[in-house]
């Protein structure tokens, strides 16, 4: 059992997703760095889906009632076992007892806690995740409040050892500008070719409306190629005739402030979507704050495909090394 | 028929997104139908997802198990398939959905967000009826509730149905969306924008007009009414609404009803064409309504 003595800032429970569910309208949540995701439930000996925390921004203060293993990955915020400082990127060991605080954060924005068993909450539609806005999933399908009890669940796949680390080389670094590679396309035919390439080549500056459900940026205003409206669209030239939202598509309504969708995004509206940041990529968003800077960069499938197969590689590597 | 021009697009590494036509049309919306329907079947390792939306789909796909350029392959041989739209049948269902028109929640909405609204002196049912020329709000809402609609997409959020009313083309009702979205919408809202009427399942955000609200639930994540025994959500793609109008006292025995978990939707399961609906809309509509409340 774990005590939430304070919630954190939005502290909630995370494991792959919800995948497969669109027809529904249901949007798949889930860890939104799925690497550091995976490389927590490694060091904590997991099964790949067990469900972990994910800790936005400022951590929560937890108690362990017994002992057991823990792993903490993903951005900067600096862990304190006891008042005492300990790694992230490493497999600890916690004693009955014994408390977990967070200092502020230093960078990147989410860090993901995974203790040996994984979180257990009730499975909702084939995940644990929790999705807040209609309250499903996870603990009692909202973010963690004070005074809650986790249970721990029995996903625990080996035995890893205590101090386990993985190679540094690995650890991904988060600065404060970013470069997010997409795909260019679903419907960015209703851009000017101009506002196409404002939204390539400037910087884009992350609002406060940066959260599970998406990245709003502040920059230049991109313009639409006039037409008539089709029937059906609406009014708006950023409007199209509703239609589905691949999770990390970019919509631009009015054409101000281009909206990244995320893990907890509506499914679908009447947008015109610009580009998909790619799958890898998704991860390094995760990591993004409020104020900092973005640059889009576009890259064709294939690149995407190979930084797929990259990231792929890394997280075998690390698995095979900690397997030796 | 409607010119379509049919755009593959990808959606990062994962998705592939096709357009069927940029304008709405019931053609489009029952091809996009009977092609994923047709993918579905095949079973094909690495889709992870398959979502039908309105004139367009797209799907989730592993990328390692199945390259979306194959998928696409896929995609345009299944398409040539259904060109003809003649050997399909969509089973579905024929449902009565009640609505109490201007009702006090919504109307508190409407009058909370005119600054977003492109006409700040009407209420959105009085700007959408003389937007579409009906002399009266009354003539309006007897136009959306004489004729049915068909479910053409789910989404937004869990249950969200976007319904498409099935009339001749120059019958169909288009209305602006809010000029900015509003931050709120009551529960089970009966809004419409673009082409399409719609229920918003849970309170949020929205930028459709908003002409009502329903007493019953289109999705109920405690699942205690019959409707919901198998879903959370009640609407299925294919599905055909006719939104009734209500008294404030039927709507109030019906929230009497959803309370006390008694409440069932009145429903028929139904096959058709669409071929039917396309050749003519009209008879199509009165003979669905027929079976709806007299076979």
């Amino acid at each position: 059992m774990i005590k939430v003595i304070k919630p954190g800032l939005q502290t909630t429970v995370q494991d792959q997703g919800r995948v497969g569910m669109y027809e529904i309208g249901m949007p798949p949540s889930g860890a939104m760095d799925k690497f550091s995701f995976t490389v927590a439930n490694l060091l904590a000996g997991n099964q790949p889906n067990a469900a972990v925390l994910e800790i936005t921004y400022m951590g929560p203060a937890l108690q362990f009632e017994k002992a057991m293993k823990i792993s903490l990955t993903g951005g900067n915020i600096p862990p304190k076992i006891n008042g005492q400082a300990v790694p992230m990127w490493e497999t600890l060991q916690v004693q009955e007892g014994d408390t977990l605080t967070f200092d502020f954060v230093q960078s990147g924005a989410r860090t993901y806690l995974a203790v040996e068993g994984g979180i257990d909450v009730p499975v909702v539609m084939n995940s644990r995740s929790t999705y807040t806005l209609i309250g499903i999933g996870g603990y009692q399908g909202r973010a963690l409040a004070e005074g809650d009890v986790l249970a721990v669940g029995e996903m625990k796949q080996k035995d890893v050892p205590v101090g386990t680390k993985i190679d540094p080389a690995l650890i991904p670094i988060y600065e404060k500008t970013h470069e997010i590679r997409v795909v260019v396309g679903l419907c960015s035919y209703r851009l000017t070719e101009e506002s196409l390439s404002t939204f390539l080549e400037s910087e884009w500056t992350v609002t406060p409306e940066a959260n599970r459900i998406g990245y709003r940026h502040k920059g230049e205003r991109l313009k639409f190629v006039d037409r008539e409206q089709p029937f059906g669209a609406g009014s708006n030239p950023s409007n199209v005739t509703d239609l589905g939202y691949p999770i990390g598509s970019i919509q631009v309504p009015d054409g101000v402030e281009p909206i990244v969708l995320l893990h907890d995004a509506v499914t679908g509206g009447g947008y015109a979507t610009i580009a998909t940041v790619i799958s890898t990529d998704l991860n390094r968003m995760a990591q993004i704050k409020t104020n900092e800077k973005v640059r889009f960069r576009a890259v064709s499938l294939s690149e995407a495909l190979e930084a797929r197969q990259q990231l792929k590689q890394q997280l075998q590597q690390i698995a095979d090394n900690m397997a030796m | 028929m409607i010119h379509t021009q049919v755009r593959y697009e990808y959606g990062g590494d994962e998705f592939v997104f096709v357009q069927l036509s940029e304008e709405m049309s019931l053609e489009s919306n029952f091809k996009g139908m009977a092609i994923t329907r047709e993918l579905k079947e095949r079973n094909l390792p690495g889709i992870v997802d398959i979502c039908p939306s309105n004139a367009s789909y797209m799907v989730r796909i592993d990328p390692e198990v199945l390259h979306p350029d194959e998928l696409i392959q896929v995609l345009q041989e299944i398409e040539q398939q259904v060109a003809g739209l003649d050997q399909i049948t969509i089973s579905s269902r024929l449902v009565d959905v009640p609505v109490l028109f201007e009702d006090p929640w919504t109307h508190e909405a409407v009058m909370r967000f005119r600054d977003r609204h492109q006409d700040p002196g009407s209420t959105d049912l009085e700007y959408s009826a003389r937007v579409n020329g009906y002399e009266s709000k009354e003539a309006f809402i007897d136009a959306i509730t004489s004729s049915p609609f068909l479910v053409s997409m789910i989404g937004f959020v869990p249950g969200l149905p976007w319904c498409f009313q099935m009339v001749a083309r120059e019958k169909q009702i288009e209305v602006p969306k809010y000029v900015r979205p509003r931050t709120f919408t009551p529960e089970r809202t009966f809004g419409f924008g673009g082409a399409f009427a719609v229920i918003y399942p849970v309170q949020g955000a929205g930028g459709y007009q908003m002409y009502g609200i329903a007493p019953a639930p289109i999705y109920q994540k405690e699942q205690t009414l019959p409707d919901f025994q198998d879903s959370i959500v009640f609407p299925k793609q294919g599905d055909i609404f006719r939104y009734r109008s209500v008294t404030r006292d039927e709507y109030d025995e019906i929230r009497r009803q959803v309370e006390d978990g008694t409440f069932v939707y009145r429903k028929k399961d139904f096959s058709f064409t669409p071929k039917e609906v396309l050749e003519d809309p009209d008879s199509f509509s009165e003979m669905v309504l027929r079976r709806l409340y007299h076979d």
